[in-house]
């Protein structure tokens, strides 16, 4: 035996494991998966926002070549319940009907009304043509004050409203009366536009029936396979433990895949009438209708703040989006923003306000960062017009306000325990790294010469909360799901290890942390281990992965489950070393006696001795495994200050990215060099929103950005070189000291860009862009403040 | 139906094919080969691009009847003897894939660059890659990736923490 290696593996820069299948393509993504007589299956999806269906036929699609079946929704209706919601935020919260496949009214473009079943996906594509369907066109539902009126047109008649729930916040002094001792109160109106998560991977599922045994094998490109599973078996009635679900290669997903869709119902239940497997795969076009959109809110901010730029009060009133249908998690998005709007701040008083309300569109869900971005978006803007309102360097204000770092744990006024955090450190790093005094004092040089193309300096400073838990708070958000995470461990009789978790990665890079994490408490080579995920049946246990919960949670399950590995190995090394556990040491993997090194025993030969369990401590159970269910005391505080410089041109709106510098503190780190590349993922999408991307529906309700040709998803060409860099303020909530890293980048960036624009163009009188910041709308803006300028200086 | 002879990642196949059948879905569906994977209908993602003689094509805008008599690579036919190619390893040394979805598409595509144009600057890469989209990684280590082939400097192993990766 030779001594095992004692470097930690906990903070090291180790390249993934999982790239070797994924850069030769040896892959296994839903889509590739076939299997004998596996028919395809295609769906027909309303052309119009809101119509009645008054005729359906699908048999002429049977007579086409290659086809198997077709169904209506009312063919469907039988086998399939209700599509879930799992969030019903208010007691009286209106929850409309869903089905799968729309029966009598289709409510937004790309509600499917039949399926096609064929031997091939070229027939099945082509036999939906053959479906014959009437349709009785009612009004949309589009603009969100609308759809509030009196008058309105509903989506859901039967439910007498559009009004599908109001959720109120209000904590600290009155509102008002903050106000009447304010020297300055400022109100905004900001909008979230919807955005569409395109994960590189169209949604795909597989079902395969075993008749004999009413057992279905599901695939699916899902972030939520175990929660998808108890799902599924409510919607088709089939029991759970005869439901089998596999989240294979899943590429990419940003919340889009943390959802119960309407395909995967359908495939299970025409498996279930064929008794043969089916396969359904996304197109892009039909994924931008039928795979839900994120944002879309209105959001009326108003602060309260004295001279000296301190906040005495927030007051936040939202509209948000519903779309058509609440789907898994929609209405629990905007509350999740509810608790972030005070941000890194402190203040007296703080009231919010959310209104969901249904439109005639795709339904909105959990989206990159899922309500936090929205939140961080307006109070961060607001925070920069307070700034303007007082002569204030916005970096000022925001260090007049923010929570100082000997201050914590801090109970914000939004009645969350910030446990750890260092703003000052995380800002001062990033000043730094920018340069931030030099490019103010270029900007200021440049606007003195009346320079065409404008300097613009956005800060963006934040926090957000991750990992989704305790269980007990989630019960007072009314979320009907726990927030714990399971994770098991197994050492072989050879000694190599298998980690289960219950989270789902596509993308993350678990099965490497996981291995980081699991070889530095065993002692054992990262190479010996193996991390399982991803299949109900390999994994049964999970909450799956979303809201960068899993390495906050499932990351520390399994440091607890390996924990109580080394604790069982402790009592057995004890045993055969004939001495007591508390003489033994343990160190990279080997426990010796204190004192006498040459006693010794590795973890791996005691996993041996487990295995044969000839010789183990009277009444130990065999083997050395362990499995650890964590619910953690609290949600984590990832934070950090993000920096961006544009050049805006004011004569044709063009604003490029000049630099970009962020320095996040995600506490402690467990592969640095994957944080930078979740970082930077995420910065991409921020800067999208801020810039490019946008849902545009026409009057009529169509999805006119309904392709890639038509919606801008960014490319190398259209992002700049990011500079990332961290603070570590470790978390206290849980015992890796994480916090979370997936939609840092995300939510901090979108105020950063958009700040730095309108930094550009305040002296030209612009105190507002609407995003997507295009060129078009940064021009308009210019022109708009010039011809108010222009009216000013003629009236004067 | 029509008869193609073509040659993909080495291996000589003679096969009938509808005359609209998509290069993508000759690879996928008949030939097993779904190292190559599909991201849109609209030929705007990459996800799909392999070589076809030689030059980098978008394998959802090609058909199969026009590989007739043609040579095909996707990224499955770019190891050989189970050696990675200089690119392979530097997207796995920079992290420039996260869920790795367009990959396949991204590797091919700076192949065709470096053929044509073997020392890139890095807004050389990055027009170069227009065409393939990643929602992941931000493009930033796939440029580094790209450039580190240029310039000769990848190695296999352990990476090591860079200047930006200073801990607080
Ligand atoms: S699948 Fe070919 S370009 Fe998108
Ligand atoms: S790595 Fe996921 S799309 Fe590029």
């Amino acid at each position: 035996m030779t001594d095992q290696a004692v470097e930690r593996e906990v903070g090291r820069a180790r390249l993934r494991k999982e790239d070797a299948r994924l850069i030769t393509g040896q892959t296994n993504w839903t889509d590739n998966i076939t299997v004998t007589g596996l028919l395809h299956l295609a769906v027909l999806r309303s052309p119009m926002a809101h119509a009645r269906i008054e005729h359906i036929d699908v048999s002429p699609a049977l007579e086409r070549p290659g086809v198997v079946a077709a169904f209506s929704g009312r063919d469907l209706a039988g086998g399939l319940g209700s599509l879930p919601c799992a969030w019903p935020v208010t007691e009286d919260m209106v929850l409309p009907d869903h089905p799968p496949v729309a029966v009598d009214e289709v409510r937004h473009a790309g509600d499917p009304v039949a399926v096609v079943v064929a031997r091939d996906r070229y027939a099945a594509a082509d036999a939906l043509e053959a479906v014959e369907v009437d349709y009785e066109p009612l009004p949309p539902v589009l603009d969100l004050e609308e759809a509030l009126a009196d008058d309105s047109p509903l989506v859901h008649a039967d439910k007498g409203t559009n009004r599908a729930y109001v959720w109120p916040l209000r904590t600290g002094e009155d509102f008002e009366a903050v106000k009447q001792r304010a020297d300055i109160v400022l109100h905004r109106r900001y909008r979230q536009q919807r955005l569409i998560p395109n994960a590189m991977e169209p949604r795909a599922v597989v079902v395969t029936p075993l008749a004999a045994s009413g057992e279905f094998t599901v695939y699916s490109a899902t972030q939520i396979p175990h929660i998808l599973r108890i799902m599924l078996s409510v919607v088709t009635g089939v029991p759970e433990h005869k439901l089998r679900v596999i989240a294979p290669d899943v590429g990419g997903g940003f919340g889009s895949k943390l959802q119960v869709y309407g395909e995967e119902a359908i495939a299970v239940e025409v498996a279930r009438r064929l008794g043969r497997p089916v396969k359904w795969t996304e197109s892009r076009s039909e994924g931008y209708l039928a795979t839900h959109h994120g944002r879309g809110m209105i959001q009326d901010i108003e602060i309260a703040a004295t001279r000296e730029g301190r906040l005495l009060g927030l007051k936040v009133d939202l509209i948000a989006d519903m779309g058509a249908y609440l789907m898994l998690v929609t209405p629990g998005i905007p509350i999740l923003g509810a608790f972030m709007y005070p941000g890194i701040y402190k203040m007296d008083s703080y009231e919010f306000n959310c209104t969901g309300v249904f439109t005639t569109r795709t339904p909105t869900d959990a989206y990159r960062g899922a309500g936090r971005p929205e939140a961080t978006y307006a109070i961060e803007r607001a925070m920069d017009e307070l700034a303007a309102e007082v002569g204030l360097d916005p970096v000022e204000v925001r260090r007049r306000n923010w929570i100082r770092h000997e201050e914590f744990p801090y109970a914000s006024i939004a009645g969350l325990t910030y446990d750890s955090g260092n703003y000052e450190a995380a800002t001062e790093k990033a000043l730094a790294l920018f340069g931030y005094d030099d490019l103010r004092a270029e900007q200021q040089q440049r606007n003195e010469r009346g320079d065409g193309v404008r300097l613009g300096i956005g800060v963006s400073t934040y926090t957000e909360m991750c990992g989704l838990a305790p269980s007990r708070v989630l019960r007072d958000l009314r979320y009907s799901a726990g927030g714990w995470e399971a994770a098991s461990i197994r050492m072989l009789p050879t000694g190599k290890v298998e980690v289960v978790t219950g989270t789902s990665p596509h993308g993350q890079g678990h099965v490497t942390c996981w291995s980081q994490i699991a070889a530095d408490v065993l002692g054992v080579p990262f190479e010996d281990v193996e991390v399982l995920h991803g299949d109900t049946l390999a994994a049964p246990q999970g909450m799956d992965t979303y809201g960068s919960r899993s390495l906050v949670v499932g990351g520390s399950a399994v440091h607890r489950a390996a924990e109580k590995v080394v604790d069982k190995a402790r009592k057995v090394a004890a045993h055969l070393l004939e001495a007591s556990e508390d003489d033994l040491e343990f160190k990279g993997g080997v426990f010796s006696v204190k004192g006498s090194p040459e006693a010794r025993r590795t973890i791996q030969e005691v996993a041996f001795e487990t295995f044969t369990s000839h010789d183990v401590p009277d009444g130990m159970e065999p083997t050395l495994n362990s499995e650890y269910l964590l619910d953690p005391e609290n949600f984590s505080y990832p934070h950090g200050t993000h920096l961006c410089a544009v050049e805006v041109d004011t004569e044709t709106g063009q604003t490029r990215i000049r630099s970009y510098v962020c320095v996040d503190d995600v506490g402690r780190v467990i592969n640095p060099v994957i944080v930078e590349g979740q970082v930077h993922g995420g910065l991409a999408q921020g800067i999208a929103q801020a810039l490019y991307e946008e849902a545009v529906y026409d009057a009529e309700g169509n999805l006119v950005s309904g392709t890639m040709a038509d919606y801008l998803v960014p490319s190398a060409a259209d992002l700049p070189d990011f500079v990332t860099d961290r603070t570590e303020t470790p978390a206290v909530s849980n015992p890796l000291g994480a916090k979370g890293v997936g939609e840092a980048g995300t939510i901090a960036s979108t105020p950063a860009v958009v700040n730095a624009i309108v930094d550009a163009l305040r002296p030209l009188g612009v105190h507002d862009v609407r995003m997507p910041c295009t060129p078009e709308r940064v021009w308009e803006a210019v022109r708009s403040a010039q011809a108010r300028s222009a009216r000013k200086e003629a009236s004067a | 139906m029509t008869h193609i002879s073509v040659t993909v990642d080495g291996t000589a196949y003679e096969d009938e094919v509808e005359p609209r059948l998509l290069l993508v879905h000759y690879l996928r569906d008949r030939l097993g080969l779904t190292g190559t994977p599909i991201g849109c209908d609209t030929s705007n993602c990459g996800a799909c691009t392999v070589e076809l003689d030689g030059a980098s094509v978008k394998s959802c805008t090609v058909l199969a009847v026009q590989a007739d008599g043609g040579e095909v690579t996707t990224v499955q036919g770019l190891a050989r003897d189970g050696e990675w190619t200089e690119l392979q390893r530097a997207f796995h040394e920079r992290h420039a894939l996260q869920c790795g979805y367009c990959t396949p598409g991204m590797i091919m595509a700076a192949r065709d660059l470096l053929r044509e144009n073997p020392h890139p600057g890095s807004d050389e890469v990055r027009k170069a890659l227009e065409g393939n989209l990643c929602r992941c990684t931000g493009y930033q280590n796939i440029v580094r990736a790209v450039l580190a082939v240029a310039e000769g400097e990848t190695a296999a192993g352990e990476r090591t923490g860079s200047a930006q990766e200073v801990t607080a």
